[in-house]
């Protein structure tokens, strides 16, 4: 209720904000947005925002860069950003991956909004218009309300937003849909006109907006979605020349939605599964890949019998399932370790140099993760590691002392927070490693055995006694 | 096959061995095989489960250990853990054998250094094994120390795959068990070579094998009333010697003084009744060392005569007025309840219920005699025979280790583990004579007939030879079905061992397999599911209250603080438990909340038919709160002497808080098909109260298979 609260007096504020800056000032832009369309789609806890904006360059002199704001709240949650251009016309339509970046306005009016630049391809000139499709995911931003919920009730969340949409641009024409996860809508608020068929709310058409209008709303429905989120994921590929790679992963699972309240009941859970626990999830999927081998689950305390592995020529599928159904606010550790062949990750570029090529993600299906964290452990004796990932990550060295190591394996630390499966994406990590270290191991362990066959020989051949 | 000795002798004759060193070649390959196999046989339960701890006290010691490895030694020495016995905590430092733990984290030190890495649990499960292996090499050379190599070797087979020994050692049973029969061997074994040799050496090397068996068990009260004893015998039967005074003395007095740095030993060696026998022994032998001097100085035998008489009767005078003394004053304590329990099997059964409830503590039923030795059951007599035959110090020594130790055994079934040793090694003395008396019989008539075909036909000398051994032939043919019998039996105790080990001993009672309904294993890992909700999602400063035999396993594997658990020192506090569990639920709550419980545990077999759960063990609950609250009457819970659930149990029975836990909507669920709701499979009955109720306590969390079900201890209620 609290934070319900909390958000109507930001929203007020906000409000308020905007309405001195309006009074102010007018946007030096040089953009119009001639047509935008919103389509929120609600159905899990991960939040998907389809934006396609028709954007008119009124101003004199090209111009390539479009300027997106998003209210602090939003940004907070904000896993991911990206934006293409739509080129040609009807069924030849072809997108171009644009580049976004955060940016501060120097001329910033004084409201509450943070902005992201998409740069253009090419410049636009002066009249012509282009279409920009923008996706927006958004994690933890669905509140649910009420925040505590027993066993049989199912969850009910909110989602807040303005019909409006947020812009620093006059907007000619908008429209937003929103779609739920089902026809189970509690409450929303109406702004002329609104129109609800089904499992989706219409807001608009609006006609010409000026300028960070805004018009806070609220849909309060159901979604019994499992809320599962990754606190952390610990993942580590240990590379191992001898033609295994092997990884562990190590995750810290949480459902994120309404806390489970009171009583847990077995025999409502057994017999009534529908109606019970419906916010609650048992399964969960991790897609592995193709040719993997020696698969474990398993905990602090011990192996976790409850899993099924699927494996095909193209992929394979773990099934698990955590020890305990997860309720809200329930939490979960447990790894999870496969091997894998090496051919198929590790390859030689043309520079001498080798590099893994791996996918930077969580196996686990639908997940979103908090921190996930990446650790390749190069072969003892590489040297220059790089990597290269799609997206900006922190990235630091450590150094790591697996078995039968003298100098340490180093260990390449990548780390991104609020990852989405939109992310997943290949990674690589360059190295050079010369394969005499490889012999290292072997070559110790022998002579080690030799020493000691010797010192067997010496022993029984030398005279200890004191006696002659 | 006949060719293959043949060939193989022509072998090693190839390699130009000589027939002592092919004999040290098939002795260390023997001897290397024993020690792999003792290793490996163990290793059941790791492939039939996993590489996890076993049961519930190696959960402590797990624990302990991992407290160990994270804060070092001086922290673990002084450790005050809160999280048990709440709220009056446990000083683990000083009430614990710590021998196991830091022999654990000295061997992960080690490969640790070695750069092996290893993770610590992996090293506690396979503390057990390595160390049954090292047993196996310490068996055969008691064996050749007492008997001769060839007895050695059989007895470290047989030691090796014992079942008696298995069911403590397996991989996961981490317990002190694991080490202290290592520690316990060692000693008698060095011991027994110091009274052979005399050397002070080998007496040293006992007194630390002493030290290290007191770090490890508390087992080691057995060595120090059984090696008086020894020795008392050999004065009696008058076999005093020089030898018998260095090893006994040194062994002694520098053993105490190692064992009073063990802080849960301390000073006992000197003020408890139970090692004031090893003290009275080491004065006797100092005044047969008097004396001895003495004779050598008076040449008069008459005189010595009165002088012996005198002495000895002032000496056991003095000694009996010091003890009595002792003991009036209180200085030295009278005997425990557990060692009296030893001396007394029904002692326990009347004064100290909470040592008779344990399972592992009953008299020793005749199966599992023969389930735990199987053959040597049998050659342990033949073995005593051969012992009696060929007396020596050190086959005395074995004759009452066997002796006592048997009678332990008889006692209470977990000293079965004592006696194995001593067992296996008479056995393999039996073994090693039969067989060795039998090949020599076999070997010698070889050669007659061999003598004879060669000479052929002529010489009368052979002819009356040949007249002479007539009988002979049958006796060789005895011979060779004797040794085939002797090869069978141990054929037979071979594949006995191997199935005992993977069928009955290799379960870590933690997980519970059984067999579907399609001869597929089904798991019930509910155990784990309990104690991991309760890691994950209880406040961190929770306190559970279970039965005591819980208590280890909630702290390791949930995490959790608990009103008892396993190490059952104090018996107020867990009759309060037994106490709170067998009162109406507004009586145990009081109880619950004097003791600031959160959680309260139950184990209840009644879906999966589980039968060592709450209910089955609540009479012992109830006798132990009986005997603390006399409020708890156990006729109470009795209808006409009988224990029962279902409608016509006692009505206290039926509204008592642990019959309440357990049964909570319990009567919603059909658990076998054909039958009412609310069956209970464990004990086959419907249950009599099916509309459970509960006031102050809600369902907090219930396992998939309903074994373990936990509940929240509701706030008190507002009063406005």
């Amino acid at each position: 209720m609290e934070a319900w609260i909390r958000a109507r007096v930001t929203l007020a504020l906000t409000l308020f904000a905007l309405l001195f800056f309006v009074s102010r000032s007018s946007p030096p832009r040089q953009f119009v947005i001639s047509n935008a369309e919103r389509r929120i789609d609600l159905s899990s806890h991960i939040i998907n925002v389809h934006l396609t904006l028709k954007v008119e360059n009124t101003g004199t002199r090209p111009a390539s860069e479009v300027v997106l704001a998003l209210t602090p709240t939003e940004v907070d949650h904000l896993a991911m950003v990206d934006a293409l251009a739509i080129k040609g016309k009807r069924k030849k339509t072809t997108s171009v991956h644009l580049e976004v970046k955060p940016t501060e306005l120097p001329d910033a009016p004084p409201i509450d909004a943070k902005y992201f630049t998409i740069y253009l391809a090419d410049p636009l000139n002066s009249g012509e218009s282009t279409t920009l499709e923008v996706l927006y995911v958004f994690m933890h931003f669905l509140e649910p309300f009420p925040a505590e919920i027993a066993q049989s009730e199912s969850q009910l969340v909110f989602y807040h937003d303005t019909a409006l949409i947020l812009s620093p641009y006059h907007i000619k024409q908008q429209t937003t849909f929103i779609k739920t996860p089902s026809t189970k809508v509690e409450s929303f608020i109406r702004v002329e006109p609104t129109n609800r068929v089904g499992t989706e709310i219409k807001y608009g058409p609006y006609e010409d907006c000026p300028p960070y209008s805004i018009s806070p709303i609220h849909v309060h429905f159901e979604n019994n979605s499992p809320f599962a989120v990754v606190e952390e994921l610990v993942q580590e590929i240990e590379i191992s020349h001898w033609g295994n790679i092997q990884v562990t992963e190590h995750y810290t699972l949480v459902h994120a939605g309404a806390r489970h309240k009171g009583v847990f009941s077995r025999v409502d859970y057994q017999s009534r599964q529908f109606s019970n626990g419906a916010s609650s999830f048992r399964y969960l999927l991790a897609r592995l890949p193709a040719r993997v081998h020696s698969v474990y689950y398993r905990d602090e305390i011990g192996n976790i019998s409850s899993s099924h592995l699927r494996t095909n020529s193209l992929k394979s599928e773990l099934e698990i399932e955590p020890r305990y159904p997860l309720f809200g606010g329930w939490k979960a550790t447990f790894v999870i370790g496969y091997g894998l062949p090496l051919q198929d990750f590790l390859f030689e570029s043309s520079d001498d140099k080798r590099y893994l090529n791996f996918t930077f993600g969580c196996p686990l299906i639908g997940m979103v993760v908090d921190k996930l964290t990446i650790k390749v452990v190069l072969p003892e004796g590489s040297t220059d590691p790089s990597p290269v990932v799609p997206f900006p990550v922190e990235h630091r060295l450590e150094a790591k002392y697996s078995s039968l190591d003298v100098i340490g394996r180093t260990v390449v630390v990548l780390e991104k927070k609020n990852f989405v499966p939109m992310h997943n994406s290949h990674f690589q990590v360059y190295y050079t490693f010369n394969p005499i270290f490889m012999l290292a191991e072997p070559l110790m362990l022998a002579s080690a055995f030799f020493m000691f066959f010797v010192a067997c020989v010496a022993y029984i051949h030398i005279d200890l006694s004191i006696r002659k | 096959m006949a060719t293959m000795p043949a060939s193989a002798s022509d072998l090693l004759k190839s390699f130009k061995l000589k027939t002592k060193q092919q004999e040290l070649l098939i002795r260390v390959s023997i001897l290397c095989l024993v020690y792999i196999l003792a290793f490996i046989t163990r290793l059941f339960s790791v492939l039939r489960y996993e590489s996890m701890i076993h049961e519930f006290d190696p959960y402590f010691n797990y624990r302990t250990t991992l407290y160990l490895t994270e804060n070092g030694f001086y922290d673990f020495w002084n450790w005050f853990d809160y999280e048990s016995w709440y709220p009056l905590g446990r000083i683990v430092g000083g009430t614990l054998y710590p021998g196991l733990m830091v022999t654990a984290v000295l061997i992960y030190r080690i490969l640790r250094f070695l750069r092996f890495a290893v993770h610590i649990r992996e090293v506690c499960v396979l503390t057990a094994p390595f160390f049954a292996s090292n047993t196996t090499l310490v068996a055969y050379f008691f064996g050749k120390e007492i008997w001769d190599s060839g007895a050695g070797l059989v007895a470290a087979i047989l030691i090796a795959v014992c079942p008696g020994y298995i069911s403590r050692s397996v991989a996961g049973s981490y317990d002190n068990e694991g080490v202290a029969i290592f520690a316990l061997l060692f000693t008698f074994y060095v011991f027994v070579k110091a009274v052979n040799t005399g050397s002070l050496a080998w007496s040293l090397a006992s007194a630390f094998g002493y030290f290290y068996m007191v770090s490890a068990w508390g087992g080691y009260v057995f060595i120090i009333n059984l090696i008086p004893l020894y020795v008392l015998v050999l004065l009696i039967t008058g076999r005093y010697s020089m030898r018998l005074y260095v090893a006994y003395n040194c062994m002694y007095i520098l053993g105490m003084l190692l064992a009073m740095q063990i802080r849960f030993v301390g000073f006992q060696h000197v003020q408890s009744g139970e090692h004031m026998a090893a003290m009275g022994v080491f004065f006797l032998m100092q005044v047969f060392y008097f004396l001895d001097w003495v004779k050598h100085m008076l040449s008069d035998t008459k005189l010595f005569q009165a002088f012996l008489r005198i002495t000895v009767t002032s000496a056991v005078a003095v000694g009996g007025i010091a003890l009595g003394l002792g003991m009036v004053s209180g200085y030295i304590s009278p005997w425990t309840g557990r060692f009296y329990s030893l001396l007394d099997p029904t002692y326990a059964k009347d004064h100290i219920p909470i040592i008779a409830s344990v399972s592992e503590h009953q008299p020793t039923a005749w199966s599992s005699f023969m389930f735990d030795f199987h053959i040597l059951l049998f050659l342990f007599p033949a073995g005593l025979y051969f012992c009696f035959k060929r007396l020596s110090d050190a086959t005395i020594f074995i004759v009452m280790y066997g002796l006592t130790s048997m009678y332990f055994a008889g006692v209470m079934v977990r000293l079965i583990l004592v006696a194995t040793p001593a067992v296996c090694l008479i056995s393999a003395i039996a073994v090693s004579a039969t067989v060795k008396n039998l090949t020599v019989l076999l070997r010698s008539k070889n050669k007659v007939v061999q003598t004879g075909s060669t000479k052929g036909s002529g010489g009368s000398k052979s002819s009356s030879k040949a007249l002479l051994d007539q009988s002979q032939p049958f006796q060789k043919n005895g011979a060779i079905a004797l040794l085939f019998g002797a090869f069978y039996l141990l054929s037979r105790y071979a594949t006995h061992c191997t199935w005992v080990t993977s069928e009955a001993y290799s379960s870590p009672s933690i997980v519970l397999a059984a067999r579907g309904a399609h001869g597929n294993r089904v798991i019930f890992d509910d155990y784990r599911e309990a104690y991991f909700w309760l890691r994950q999602n209880t406040p961190q400063d929770a306190k559970v209250m279970s039965w005591w035999d819980y208590g280890y396993q909630i702290t390791a594997m949930g995490n959790r603080a608990v009103i008892v658990d396993n190490n059952t020192w104090n018996n107020t506090h867990i009759a309060t438990v037994g106490r709170a569990m067998s009162s109406y639920e507004d009586e145990a709550i009081e109880i619950i909340r004097s003791l600031d419980v959160d959680y309260v545990l139950v184990v209840f077999g009644g879906v999966t038919g589980y039968s060592s759960d709450d209910i089955n063990k609540f009479l012992w609950m109830v006798r132990i709160g009986g005997g603390v609250f006399p409020v708890i009457k156990e006729p109470d819970y009795l209808v006409n002497g009988e224990y029962r659930v279902d409608k016509g149990a006692a009505p206290k029975m039926l509204n008592c808080l642990m019959y309440k836990l357990c049964y909570y909507r319990f009567g919603e669920m059909m658990t076998e098909y054909g039958k009412p709701p609310g069956y209970d499979r464990a004990r086959g009955v419907e249950i009599g109260n099916k509309d459970v109720k509960l006031e102050h306590l809600e369902e907090a969390f219930t396992t998939s298979n309903w074994i373990v079900r936990i509940y929240r201890v509701k706030p008190p209620n507002n009063r406005w």
